[in-house]
Protein backbone atom coordinates (compact mmCIF):
# COMPACT_ATOMS: atom_id res chain seq x y z
CA UNK A 1 0.00 0.00 0.00
CA UNK A 2 2.96 2.43 1.02
CA UNK A 3 4.27 1.72 -2.32
CA UNK A 4 1.71 2.19 -4.51
CA UNK A 5 0.45 5.69 -2.69
CA UNK A 6 4.90 6.39 -3.19
CA UNK A 7 3.71 5.68 -6.65
CA UNK A 8 0.96 7.90 -6.64
CA UNK A 9 2.46 10.62 -5.64
CA UNK A 10 5.52 10.28 -7.90
CA UNK A 11 3.22 9.68 -10.83
CA UNK A 12 1.80 13.20 -10.37
CA UNK A 13 4.38 15.06 -9.21
CA UNK A 14 6.29 13.62 -12.16
CA UNK A 15 3.03 14.75 -14.47
CA UNK A 16 1.69 17.56 -12.60
CA UNK A 17 -1.44 16.21 -12.87
CA UNK A 18 -3.87 17.46 -10.47
CA UNK A 19 -6.96 19.16 -11.11
CA UNK A 20 -9.83 17.77 -12.54
CA UNK A 21 -8.63 14.56 -14.24
CA UNK A 22 -8.98 12.32 -11.67
CA UNK A 23 -12.62 13.26 -10.87
CA UNK A 24 -13.61 13.16 -14.67
CA UNK A 25 -12.00 9.48 -14.31
CA UNK A 26 -14.09 8.58 -11.20
CA UNK A 27 -17.54 10.22 -12.16
CA UNK A 28 -18.81 7.28 -14.39
CA UNK A 29 -17.97 4.28 -12.23
CA UNK A 30 -18.24 5.57 -8.88
CA UNK A 31 -21.76 6.95 -10.51
CA UNK A 32 -22.94 3.17 -11.45
CA UNK A 33 -22.16 2.29 -7.93
CA UNK A 34 -23.35 4.94 -6.04
CA UNK A 35 -27.11 4.61 -8.07
CA UNK A 36 -26.96 0.59 -8.26
CA UNK A 37 -25.35 -0.32 -4.56
CA UNK A 38 -25.40 2.96 -2.68
CA UNK A 39 -28.99 3.63 -2.65
CA UNK A 40 -30.62 0.50 -3.40
CA UNK A 41 -28.80 -0.47 0.43
CA UNK A 42 -30.46 2.90 1.28
CA UNK A 43 -34.03 2.12 0.00
CA UNK A 44 -33.88 -1.40 1.78
CA UNK A 45 -33.06 0.31 5.06
CA UNK A 46 -35.96 2.37 4.21
CA UNK A 47 -38.25 -0.99 3.17
CA UNK A 48 -37.32 -3.18 6.65
CA UNK A 49 -39.03 -1.05 8.66
CA UNK A 50 -42.75 -1.10 6.58
CA UNK A 51 -45.32 -3.05 7.70
CA UNK A 52 -48.51 -4.18 5.29
CA UNK A 53 -51.07 -2.15 4.18
CA UNK A 54 -53.91 -2.69 6.06
CA UNK A 55 -56.83 -4.42 3.71
CA UNK A 56 -54.68 -3.82 0.75
CA UNK A 57 -52.42 -6.90 -1.48
CA UNK A 58 -50.04 -9.08 -0.71
CA UNK A 59 -46.48 -7.03 -0.86
CA UNK A 60 -48.25 -3.75 -0.49
CA UNK A 61 -46.37 -2.07 2.33
CA UNK A 62 -45.99 1.23 3.89
CA UNK A 63 -43.35 3.45 5.57
CA UNK A 64 -44.15 2.83 9.49
CA UNK A 65 -40.72 3.22 11.20
CA UNK A 66 -41.82 -0.76 12.82
CA UNK A 67 -37.92 -1.37 14.11
CA UNK A 68 -39.33 -4.23 16.18
CA UNK A 69 -39.35 -5.98 12.02
CA UNK A 70 -35.45 -6.70 12.93
CA UNK A 71 -36.42 -8.50 16.31
CA UNK A 72 -39.18 -10.34 14.84
CA UNK A 73 -36.83 -11.58 12.19
CA UNK A 74 -34.21 -12.59 14.42
CA UNK A 75 -36.53 -14.61 16.26
CA UNK A 76 -38.42 -16.01 13.29
CA UNK A 77 -34.77 -17.01 11.42
CA UNK A 78 -32.26 -17.53 14.38
CA UNK A 79 -31.30 -20.93 13.58
CA UNK A 80 -30.97 -20.44 10.07
CA UNK A 81 -28.57 -17.47 11.50
CA UNK A 82 -26.49 -19.36 13.38
CA UNK A 83 -26.12 -22.19 10.63
CA UNK A 84 -24.86 -19.48 8.04
CA UNK A 85 -22.04 -18.97 10.28
CA UNK A 86 -21.00 -21.83 11.59
CA UNK A 87 -21.24 -23.73 7.78
CA UNK A 88 -19.49 -20.59 6.85
CA UNK A 89 -16.91 -21.26 9.34
CA UNK A 90 -16.13 -24.66 8.92
CA UNK A 91 -16.34 -24.00 4.78
CA UNK A 92 -13.45 -21.13 5.59
CA UNK A 93 -11.39 -23.17 8.15
CA UNK A 94 -11.42 -26.29 5.60
CA UNK A 95 -10.22 -24.25 2.56
CA UNK A 96 -7.85 -22.62 4.51
CA UNK A 97 -5.98 -26.19 5.49
CA UNK A 98 -6.74 -27.40 2.30
CA UNK A 99 -5.28 -24.50 0.60
CA UNK A 100 -2.19 -23.72 2.03
CA UNK A 101 -0.42 -26.53 1.66
CA UNK A 102 -1.17 -26.42 -1.97
CA UNK A 103 -0.66 -22.65 -2.35
CA UNK A 104 2.93 -23.14 -0.74
CA UNK A 105 3.60 -26.27 -2.79
CA UNK A 106 2.78 -24.35 -5.31
CA UNK A 107 5.38 -21.06 -4.14
CA UNK A 108 8.27 -23.13 -3.26
CA UNK A 109 7.89 -26.45 -4.32
CA UNK A 110 6.85 -26.41 -8.08
CA UNK A 111 9.77 -25.01 -10.14
CA UNK A 112 9.02 -24.72 -13.76
CA UNK A 113 5.65 -25.91 -13.40
CA UNK A 114 4.69 -22.69 -11.25
CA UNK A 115 2.51 -20.96 -13.56
CA UNK A 116 1.01 -24.59 -14.92
CA UNK A 117 -0.52 -25.65 -11.72
CA UNK A 118 -1.41 -22.30 -10.51
CA UNK A 119 -3.94 -22.45 -14.30
CA UNK A 120 -4.87 -25.85 -12.84
CA UNK A 121 -5.72 -24.37 -9.49
CA UNK A 122 -8.08 -21.51 -10.90
CA UNK A 123 -9.19 -23.80 -14.19
CA UNK A 124 -11.93 -26.71 -12.29
CA UNK A 125 -13.99 -23.11 -12.33
CA UNK A 126 -14.22 -22.22 -15.17
CA UNK A 127 -17.07 -24.62 -15.58
CA UNK A 128 -20.51 -23.46 -13.87
CA UNK A 129 -20.75 -23.27 -10.53
CA UNK A 130 -23.78 -25.02 -10.54
CA UNK A 131 -22.93 -27.59 -12.63
CA UNK A 132 -20.58 -28.06 -10.06
CA UNK A 133 -22.36 -28.42 -7.05
CA UNK A 134 -24.96 -30.90 -8.83
CA UNK A 135 -21.78 -32.85 -9.71
CA UNK A 136 -21.16 -33.38 -5.55
CA UNK A 137 -24.53 -34.08 -5.24
CA UNK A 138 -23.64 -36.63 -7.47
CA UNK A 139 -20.36 -37.93 -6.27
CA UNK A 140 -21.47 -37.84 -2.23
CA UNK A 141 -24.89 -39.97 -3.82
CA UNK A 142 -25.82 -43.36 -4.06
CA UNK A 143 -24.56 -44.05 -7.16
CA UNK A 144 -21.27 -41.92 -6.67
CA UNK A 145 -17.86 -43.70 -5.76
CA UNK A 146 -17.59 -42.21 -2.20
CA UNK A 147 -20.48 -43.93 -0.38
CA UNK A 148 -19.77 -47.58 -1.55
CA UNK A 149 -16.23 -46.61 -0.65
CA UNK A 150 -17.05 -45.97 2.99
CA UNK A 151 -19.64 -48.62 3.41
CA UNK A 152 -16.91 -51.05 1.90
CA UNK A 153 -14.36 -49.55 4.55
CA UNK A 154 -16.83 -49.82 7.12
CA UNK A 155 -16.48 -46.12 7.80
CA UNK A 156 -20.19 -45.63 7.66
CA UNK A 157 -23.15 -47.55 8.10
CA UNK A 158 -25.14 -49.56 5.06
CA UNK A 159 -28.17 -47.15 5.27
CA UNK A 160 -25.94 -43.84 5.93
CA UNK A 161 -26.20 -41.31 2.99
CA UNK A 162 -24.27 -38.05 2.79
CA UNK A 163 -26.20 -36.31 0.65
CA UNK A 164 -29.09 -34.14 1.40
CA UNK A 165 -26.82 -33.16 4.84
CA UNK A 166 -24.83 -30.60 6.45
CA UNK A 167 -21.83 -32.56 5.99
CA UNK A 168 -22.18 -31.99 1.87
CA UNK A 169 -23.57 -28.44 2.22
CA UNK A 170 -19.94 -27.31 3.60
CA UNK A 171 -18.17 -29.84 1.29
CA UNK A 172 -19.94 -27.56 -1.64
CA UNK A 173 -19.55 -24.53 0.03
CA UNK A 174 -15.77 -25.63 0.66
CA UNK A 175 -14.91 -26.74 -2.71
CA UNK A 176 -16.69 -23.57 -4.62
CA UNK A 177 -15.25 -21.11 -2.33
CA UNK A 178 -11.60 -22.58 -2.30
CA UNK A 179 -10.12 -20.20 -5.49
CA UNK A 180 -10.81 -17.47 -3.31
CA UNK A 181 -8.38 -19.35 -0.32
CA UNK A 182 -5.95 -20.35 -2.90
CA UNK A 183 -4.87 -17.20 -4.78
CA UNK A 184 -4.43 -14.95 -1.90
CA UNK A 185 -2.43 -17.41 0.25
CA UNK A 186 -0.22 -18.20 -3.25
CA UNK A 187 0.43 -14.26 -3.91
CA UNK A 188 1.77 -13.90 -0.43
CA UNK A 189 3.64 -17.23 -0.72
CA UNK A 190 5.32 -16.13 -3.08
CA UNK A 191 5.95 -12.69 -2.08
CA UNK A 192 8.57 -14.46 0.20
CA UNK A 193 12.33 -13.38 -0.37
CA UNK A 194 13.72 -17.02 -0.11
CA UNK A 195 16.81 -15.36 1.78
CA UNK A 196 14.95 -15.26 4.13
CA UNK A 197 14.00 -18.54 4.75
CA UNK A 198 17.42 -19.12 4.58
CA UNK A 199 18.61 -16.91 7.20
CA UNK A 200 16.16 -19.15 9.40
CA UNK A 201 17.97 -21.61 8.30
CA UNK A 202 21.55 -20.28 9.18
CA UNK A 203 20.35 -19.29 12.67
CA UNK A 204 19.95 -22.96 13.65
CA UNK A 205 16.23 -23.14 13.34
CA UNK A 206 14.24 -26.26 12.00
CA UNK A 207 12.26 -26.59 9.52
CA UNK A 208 9.12 -26.36 11.28
CA UNK A 209 10.40 -23.70 13.62
CA UNK A 210 11.09 -21.76 10.34
CA UNK A 211 7.69 -21.77 9.12
CA UNK A 212 5.95 -20.69 12.69
CA UNK A 213 8.17 -18.43 13.01
CA UNK A 214 8.98 -17.02 9.30
CA UNK A 215 6.71 -18.24 6.59
CA UNK A 216 3.63 -18.36 8.63
CA UNK A 217 3.88 -14.89 9.90
CA UNK A 218 4.62 -13.50 6.60
CA UNK A 219 1.86 -15.13 4.74
CA UNK A 220 -0.83 -13.12 7.11
CA UNK A 221 -1.74 -11.35 4.51
CA UNK A 222 -2.76 -13.93 2.37
CA UNK A 223 -3.99 -15.99 5.38
CA UNK A 224 -6.45 -12.52 6.19
CA UNK A 225 -7.21 -11.77 2.25
CA UNK A 226 -8.33 -15.64 1.62
CA UNK A 227 -9.85 -15.95 4.99
CA UNK A 228 -12.38 -12.92 3.96
CA UNK A 229 -12.81 -13.59 0.85
CA UNK A 230 -14.18 -17.45 1.68
CA UNK A 231 -16.44 -16.50 4.63
CA UNK A 232 -18.17 -13.89 3.21
CA UNK A 233 -19.33 -15.26 -0.14
CA UNK A 234 -19.78 -18.45 2.41
CA UNK A 235 -21.66 -16.57 4.75
CA UNK A 236 -24.43 -15.33 2.58
CA UNK A 237 -24.40 -18.52 0.09
CA UNK A 238 -28.01 -20.28 -0.02
CA UNK A 239 -27.17 -22.59 -3.52
CA UNK A 240 -24.88 -25.17 -1.90
CA UNK A 241 -28.00 -25.37 1.20
CA UNK A 242 -30.39 -25.51 -1.51
CA UNK A 243 -29.22 -28.11 -3.73
CA UNK A 244 -27.03 -30.46 -1.56
CA UNK A 245 -28.76 -29.80 1.78
CA UNK A 246 -32.45 -30.83 3.69
CA UNK A 247 -34.94 -28.28 5.23
CA UNK A 248 -32.79 -28.87 8.45
CA UNK A 249 -29.88 -26.80 6.72
CA UNK A 250 -31.30 -24.00 5.29
CA UNK A 251 -29.29 -20.66 5.72
CA UNK A 252 -29.82 -17.10 5.94
CA UNK A 253 -29.79 -16.76 2.16
CA UNK A 254 -32.58 -19.42 1.61
CA UNK A 255 -34.68 -17.66 3.73
CA UNK A 256 -34.15 -14.44 2.37
CA UNK A 257 -34.83 -16.07 -0.57
CA UNK A 258 -37.71 -17.52 0.08
CA UNK A 259 -39.30 -14.18 1.76
CA UNK A 260 -38.74 -11.88 -0.76
CA UNK A 261 -40.05 -14.85 -3.45
CA UNK A 262 -42.03 -16.73 -2.14
CA UNK A 263 -43.86 -14.75 0.66
CA UNK A 264 -43.39 -12.14 -0.23
CA UNK A 265 -42.38 -10.39 2.62
CA UNK A 266 -40.25 -7.34 1.50
CA UNK A 267 -39.41 -5.82 5.21
CA UNK A 268 -38.28 -8.70 6.97
CA UNK A 269 -35.85 -9.70 3.27
CA UNK A 270 -34.64 -6.82 4.01
CA UNK A 271 -34.57 -6.47 7.61
CA UNK A 272 -32.20 -9.92 7.37
CA UNK A 273 -30.56 -8.58 4.86
CA UNK A 274 -29.28 -5.71 7.21
CA UNK A 275 -28.66 -8.07 9.41
CA UNK A 276 -26.33 -10.61 7.77
CA UNK A 277 -24.31 -7.50 5.85
CA UNK A 278 -23.87 -6.03 9.92
CA UNK A 279 -22.87 -8.97 11.18
CA UNK A 280 -20.25 -9.73 8.60
CA UNK A 281 -19.15 -6.28 8.89
CA UNK A 282 -18.28 -6.68 12.38
CA UNK A 283 -16.64 -9.85 12.49
CA UNK A 284 -14.80 -8.82 9.15
CA UNK A 285 -13.65 -5.23 11.26
CA UNK A 286 -12.70 -7.24 14.30
CA UNK A 287 -10.88 -10.09 12.54
CA UNK A 288 -9.14 -7.16 10.53
CA UNK A 289 -8.27 -5.40 13.64
CA UNK A 290 -7.32 -9.02 15.80
CA UNK A 291 -4.96 -10.13 12.75
CA UNK A 292 -3.14 -6.35 12.59
CA UNK A 293 -3.24 -6.18 8.86
CA UNK A 294 -5.17 -2.77 8.23
CA UNK A 295 -2.99 -3.22 4.38
CA UNK A 296 -5.74 -4.59 2.99
CA UNK A 297 -8.46 -2.03 1.94
CA UNK B 1 31.32 -32.59 -2.58
CA UNK B 2 29.61 -35.88 -2.28
CA UNK B 3 32.62 -37.78 -3.34
CA UNK B 4 32.55 -39.66 -0.12
CA UNK B 5 30.75 -43.23 -0.43
CA UNK B 6 26.84 -42.31 0.78
CA UNK B 7 26.17 -44.86 3.70
CA UNK B 8 23.12 -46.68 2.37
CA UNK B 9 19.98 -45.86 4.76
CA UNK B 10 17.91 -48.78 6.07
CA UNK B 11 14.65 -49.22 3.61
CA UNK B 12 12.65 -47.92 6.52
CA UNK B 13 14.50 -45.26 6.71
CA UNK B 14 14.89 -44.30 3.19
CA UNK B 15 10.92 -44.55 2.79
CA UNK B 16 10.24 -42.43 5.86
CA UNK B 17 12.68 -39.73 4.18
CA UNK B 18 11.64 -39.61 1.22
CA UNK B 19 7.82 -38.63 2.44
CA UNK B 20 9.26 -36.39 4.59
CA UNK B 21 10.67 -34.39 2.30
CA UNK B 22 7.73 -35.25 -0.56
CA UNK B 23 4.87 -34.61 2.14
CA UNK B 24 3.93 -31.37 0.83
CA UNK B 25 3.66 -32.66 -2.55
CA UNK B 26 1.79 -35.61 -1.97
CA UNK B 27 -0.78 -33.62 -0.50
CA UNK B 28 -0.52 -31.55 -3.22
CA UNK B 29 -1.46 -34.19 -5.54
CA UNK B 30 -4.20 -35.14 -3.36
CA UNK B 31 -5.25 -31.47 -3.30
CA UNK B 32 -5.40 -31.25 -6.95
CA UNK B 33 -7.24 -34.39 -7.27
CA UNK B 34 -10.28 -33.04 -5.04
CA UNK B 35 -10.15 -29.97 -7.19
CA UNK B 36 -10.78 -31.75 -10.62
CA UNK B 37 -13.10 -34.92 -9.58
CA UNK B 38 -16.43 -32.71 -9.89
CA UNK B 39 -14.85 -31.38 -13.35
CA UNK B 40 -13.96 -34.87 -14.38
CA UNK B 41 -17.41 -36.19 -13.16
CA UNK B 42 -19.27 -32.90 -15.60
CA UNK B 43 -17.20 -33.93 -18.31
CA UNK B 44 -17.87 -37.67 -17.90
CA UNK B 45 -21.93 -37.34 -17.84
CA UNK B 46 -21.54 -34.80 -21.01
CA UNK B 47 -20.91 -38.38 -22.65
CA UNK B 48 -23.80 -40.20 -21.18
CA UNK B 49 -27.01 -41.30 -22.90
CA UNK B 50 -29.42 -39.95 -20.37
CA UNK B 51 -32.44 -39.23 -22.07
CA UNK B 52 -34.33 -36.72 -19.65
CA UNK B 53 -32.13 -37.00 -16.29
CA UNK B 54 -28.73 -37.42 -16.31
CA UNK B 55 -28.26 -38.66 -12.49
CA UNK B 56 -27.21 -42.19 -13.20
CA UNK B 57 -24.86 -43.82 -15.85
CA UNK B 58 -27.06 -45.46 -18.58
CA UNK B 59 -24.01 -45.81 -21.44
CA UNK B 60 -21.86 -43.91 -23.64
CA UNK B 61 -23.15 -41.78 -26.39
CA UNK B 62 -21.59 -38.84 -28.79
CA UNK B 63 -25.15 -37.43 -29.21
CA UNK B 64 -24.68 -34.87 -26.57
CA UNK B 65 -21.76 -33.44 -28.40
CA UNK B 66 -23.02 -33.49 -31.76
CA UNK B 67 -26.48 -31.89 -30.94
CA UNK B 68 -25.89 -29.32 -27.93
CA UNK B 69 -28.87 -27.39 -28.16
CA UNK B 70 -30.86 -30.53 -27.88
CA UNK B 71 -32.39 -29.87 -24.93
CA UNK B 72 -35.20 -27.45 -25.06
CA UNK B 73 -33.84 -24.20 -23.61
CA UNK B 74 -30.72 -24.89 -22.98
CA UNK B 75 -29.02 -22.99 -25.80
CA UNK B 76 -31.42 -19.95 -25.54
CA UNK B 77 -30.16 -19.72 -21.78
CA UNK B 78 -26.44 -20.07 -22.80
CA UNK B 79 -27.33 -16.91 -25.51
CA UNK B 80 -28.64 -14.83 -22.67
CA UNK B 81 -25.76 -15.17 -20.33
CA UNK B 82 -23.83 -14.52 -23.16
CA UNK B 83 -25.20 -11.83 -24.06
CA UNK B 84 -25.68 -10.56 -20.27
CA UNK B 85 -21.82 -11.43 -20.31
CA UNK B 86 -20.36 -9.45 -23.10
CA UNK B 87 -22.43 -5.94 -22.07
CA UNK B 88 -21.57 -6.23 -18.58
CA UNK B 89 -18.03 -6.98 -19.25
CA UNK B 90 -17.47 -4.29 -21.38
CA UNK B 91 -18.86 -1.97 -19.57
CA UNK B 92 -17.16 -2.78 -16.54
CA UNK B 93 -14.18 -2.97 -17.70
CA UNK B 94 -14.20 0.59 -19.45
CA UNK B 95 -15.82 2.06 -15.94
CA UNK B 96 -13.52 0.42 -13.70
CA UNK B 97 -10.36 0.52 -15.74
CA UNK B 98 -10.67 4.67 -15.56
CA UNK B 99 -11.55 4.43 -11.59
CA UNK B 100 -8.00 2.24 -11.43
CA UNK B 101 -6.10 5.02 -13.36
CA UNK B 102 -7.21 7.73 -11.02
CA UNK B 103 -6.30 5.84 -8.07
CA UNK B 104 -3.26 4.78 -9.17
CA UNK B 105 -1.94 7.80 -10.54
CA UNK B 106 -3.54 10.39 -9.37
CA UNK B 107 -3.26 12.23 -5.91
CA UNK B 108 -7.13 13.22 -5.13
CA UNK B 109 -9.68 14.62 -2.60
CA UNK B 110 -11.66 11.57 -1.57
CA UNK B 111 -9.30 9.01 -2.18
CA UNK B 112 -10.38 6.73 0.74
CA UNK B 113 -13.64 7.49 0.41
CA UNK B 114 -13.43 5.81 -3.18
CA UNK B 115 -11.20 2.98 -1.98
CA UNK B 116 -14.54 2.25 0.81
CA UNK B 117 -16.76 2.28 -1.89
CA UNK B 118 -14.53 0.22 -4.34
CA UNK B 119 -14.36 -2.27 -1.41
CA UNK B 120 -17.90 -2.57 0.06
CA UNK B 121 -19.81 -4.48 -3.04
CA UNK B 122 -16.68 -6.98 -2.67
CA UNK B 123 -17.48 -7.22 1.13
CA UNK B 124 -21.70 -7.20 1.24
CA UNK B 125 -23.36 -11.03 0.40
CA UNK B 126 -24.87 -11.34 -2.94
CA UNK B 127 -27.77 -12.40 -1.27
CA UNK B 128 -27.60 -8.53 -0.36
CA UNK B 129 -27.00 -7.06 -2.89
CA UNK B 130 -29.64 -8.72 -5.30
CA UNK B 131 -32.34 -8.24 -2.81
CA UNK B 132 -31.56 -4.40 -2.52
CA UNK B 133 -31.55 -3.47 -6.38
CA UNK B 134 -34.26 -5.77 -6.81
CA UNK B 135 -36.46 -3.91 -4.14
CA UNK B 136 -35.45 -0.47 -6.14
CA UNK B 137 -36.29 -1.53 -9.31
CA UNK B 138 -39.38 -2.70 -7.55
CA UNK B 139 -40.20 0.96 -5.94
CA UNK B 140 -39.18 2.56 -9.11
CA UNK B 141 -41.82 0.06 -10.99
CA UNK B 142 -39.00 -1.29 -13.19
CA UNK B 143 -39.58 -4.82 -14.32
CA UNK B 144 -36.94 -7.41 -13.64
CA UNK B 145 -35.23 -8.45 -17.14
CA UNK B 146 -32.95 -8.45 -19.40
CA UNK B 147 -31.30 -4.78 -18.79
CA UNK B 148 -31.91 -4.69 -15.12
CA UNK B 149 -29.33 -7.80 -14.93
CA UNK B 150 -26.55 -6.13 -16.97
CA UNK B 151 -27.20 -3.21 -14.75
CA UNK B 152 -26.73 -5.62 -11.59
CA UNK B 153 -23.78 -7.78 -13.74
CA UNK B 154 -21.81 -4.44 -14.31
CA UNK B 155 -21.90 -3.41 -10.56
CA UNK B 156 -20.51 -6.32 -8.69
CA UNK B 157 -17.99 -6.80 -11.52
CA UNK B 158 -16.58 -2.98 -11.75
CA UNK B 159 -14.92 -3.58 -8.03
CA UNK B 160 -13.08 -6.68 -9.15
CA UNK B 161 -11.92 -4.89 -12.54
CA UNK B 162 -10.48 -1.77 -10.06
CA UNK B 163 -8.27 -4.23 -8.57
CA UNK B 164 -7.38 -6.16 -10.48
CA UNK B 165 -6.09 -3.29 -12.72
CA UNK B 166 -5.19 -1.54 -9.98
CA UNK B 167 -2.60 -3.91 -9.41
CA UNK B 168 -0.99 -4.44 -12.74
CA UNK B 169 -0.67 -0.18 -12.44
CA UNK B 170 1.26 -0.47 -9.16
CA UNK B 171 3.80 -3.28 -10.47
CA UNK B 172 4.52 -1.39 -13.62
CA UNK B 173 8.20 -0.16 -13.39
CA UNK B 174 7.90 3.67 -12.75
CA UNK B 175 11.78 4.05 -14.61
CA UNK B 176 9.82 3.19 -18.13
CA UNK B 177 7.64 6.10 -17.85
CA UNK B 178 10.58 7.84 -17.11
CA UNK B 179 12.53 6.62 -19.71
CA UNK B 180 9.92 7.70 -22.71
CA UNK B 181 9.82 10.82 -21.05
CA UNK B 182 13.83 11.60 -20.87
CA UNK B 183 13.10 10.57 -24.98
CA UNK B 184 10.88 13.46 -25.65
CA UNK B 185 7.57 12.04 -25.74
CA UNK B 186 5.03 13.79 -23.67
CA UNK B 187 2.40 13.14 -21.23
CA UNK B 188 0.15 11.97 -24.16
CA UNK B 189 2.61 9.67 -26.16
CA UNK B 190 4.12 8.80 -23.07
CA UNK B 191 0.38 6.93 -22.02
CA UNK B 192 -0.45 5.70 -25.55
CA UNK B 193 2.91 3.90 -26.12
CA UNK B 194 3.74 3.11 -22.89
CA UNK B 195 1.60 3.21 -19.66
CA UNK B 196 -1.16 1.52 -21.72
CA UNK B 197 0.17 -1.25 -23.62
CA UNK B 198 2.09 -1.89 -19.93
CA UNK B 199 -1.39 -2.44 -18.44
CA UNK B 200 -2.69 -4.01 -21.42
CA UNK B 201 -2.59 -7.58 -20.05
CA UNK B 202 -4.17 -6.65 -16.41
CA UNK B 203 -6.87 -5.08 -18.56
CA UNK B 204 -7.52 -7.96 -20.09
CA UNK B 205 -7.04 -10.08 -17.38
CA UNK B 206 -9.89 -8.07 -15.52
CA UNK B 207 -11.85 -8.23 -18.68
CA UNK B 208 -11.67 -12.05 -18.38
CA UNK B 209 -12.64 -12.32 -14.51
CA UNK B 210 -15.93 -10.06 -15.10
CA UNK B 211 -16.92 -12.08 -17.95
CA UNK B 212 -16.35 -15.13 -15.55
CA UNK B 213 -18.11 -13.88 -12.84
CA UNK B 214 -20.85 -12.53 -14.74
CA UNK B 215 -21.24 -15.61 -16.88
CA UNK B 216 -21.67 -17.72 -13.71
CA UNK B 217 -23.47 -15.37 -11.20
CA UNK B 218 -26.52 -16.98 -9.85
CA UNK B 219 -27.69 -15.15 -6.84
CA UNK B 220 -27.78 -11.13 -8.15
CA UNK B 221 -29.31 -13.09 -11.51
CA UNK B 222 -32.29 -14.82 -9.94
CA UNK B 223 -33.08 -11.90 -7.81
CA UNK B 224 -33.03 -9.29 -10.90
CA UNK B 225 -33.79 -11.39 -13.98
CA UNK B 226 -37.50 -11.76 -13.67
CA UNK B 227 -38.73 -14.26 -16.23
CA UNK B 228 -35.15 -14.35 -17.80
CA UNK B 229 -33.44 -17.50 -18.17
CA UNK B 230 -29.47 -17.33 -17.92
CA UNK B 231 -26.92 -20.56 -18.55
CA UNK B 232 -27.00 -21.05 -14.45
CA UNK B 233 -30.51 -20.33 -13.86
CA UNK B 234 -31.49 -23.06 -16.11
CA UNK B 235 -29.25 -25.77 -14.11
CA UNK B 236 -30.77 -24.72 -10.59
CA UNK B 237 -34.52 -24.77 -11.81
CA UNK B 238 -33.64 -28.13 -14.09
CA UNK B 239 -31.62 -29.69 -11.05
CA UNK B 240 -34.88 -30.80 -9.13
CA UNK B 241 -36.18 -32.59 -12.20
CA UNK B 242 -32.10 -33.53 -13.68
CA UNK B 243 -30.45 -31.30 -15.67
CA UNK B 244 -29.89 -32.53 -19.37
CA UNK B 245 -26.43 -33.74 -20.69
CA UNK B 246 -26.32 -30.79 -23.01
CA UNK B 247 -25.98 -28.66 -19.57
CA UNK B 248 -22.65 -30.94 -19.19
CA UNK B 249 -21.96 -30.41 -22.78
CA UNK B 250 -22.01 -26.53 -22.65
CA UNK B 251 -20.11 -26.93 -18.57
CA UNK B 252 -17.36 -28.39 -20.00
CA UNK B 253 -16.75 -26.27 -23.03
CA UNK B 254 -16.31 -23.40 -21.15
CA UNK B 255 -13.91 -25.25 -19.00
CA UNK B 256 -11.71 -26.01 -22.40
CA UNK B 257 -12.40 -22.91 -23.42
CA UNK B 258 -11.32 -21.11 -20.44
CA UNK B 259 -8.37 -23.10 -20.27
CA UNK B 260 -7.08 -22.14 -23.93
CA UNK B 261 -7.29 -18.32 -23.50
CA UNK B 262 -5.15 -18.87 -20.16
CA UNK B 263 -2.64 -20.91 -21.52
CA UNK B 264 -2.28 -18.83 -24.25
CA UNK B 265 -2.47 -15.94 -22.86
CA UNK B 266 0.45 -17.05 -20.94
CA UNK B 267 2.59 -18.51 -23.87
CA UNK B 268 1.88 -14.97 -26.00
CA UNK B 269 3.23 -13.11 -22.02
CA UNK B 270 6.25 -15.64 -22.50
CA UNK B 271 6.74 -14.67 -26.12
CA UNK B 272 6.77 -11.00 -25.72
CA UNK B 273 9.26 -11.00 -22.89
CA UNK B 274 11.58 -13.24 -24.73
Amino acid sequence: MAYLQSMATRASTFSGKKGRLPYLLLAPGLLWLFTFFVLPIINLAGTSTQTPVIGGDTGQYVQTFRFANYIDAFNASREQFARSFIYATLATLLALAISYPLAYAIAFRSGKYKNLLLVLVIAPFFTSFLLRTVAWKQILGESGFVVPTLRALHIIGPNTTLTASALAVVTGMTYNFLPFMTLPLYASLERIDPRTLEASNDLYSNAFTTFRKVTFPLSMPGVVAGTLLTFIPAAGDYVNAAILGNPNTTMLGNVIDSRFFRIVDYPTAAALSFMLMAAILILVTLYIRKSGTDELV
Amino acid sequence: MNQAPIPTLPFGRRVSRWFGRNLIRIYAVFGFAYLFVPVIYTFAFSFNDAGKSNLTWRGFTFNNWKNPCGAPDVCSALGNSIKIGLLATITATILGTLIAFALGRHRFRGRSATNLLIFLPMATPEVVLGASLLAMFLAFRINPGFWPTVIAHVMFCISFVVVTVKARIASLDPRLEQAAMDLYANERETFRRVTLPLVMPGIAGAALLAFSLSFDDFIITNFNSGTLVTFPKFVYVSAARGIPAQANVIGSSMFFLALFIVIAGQLVNRKKVR
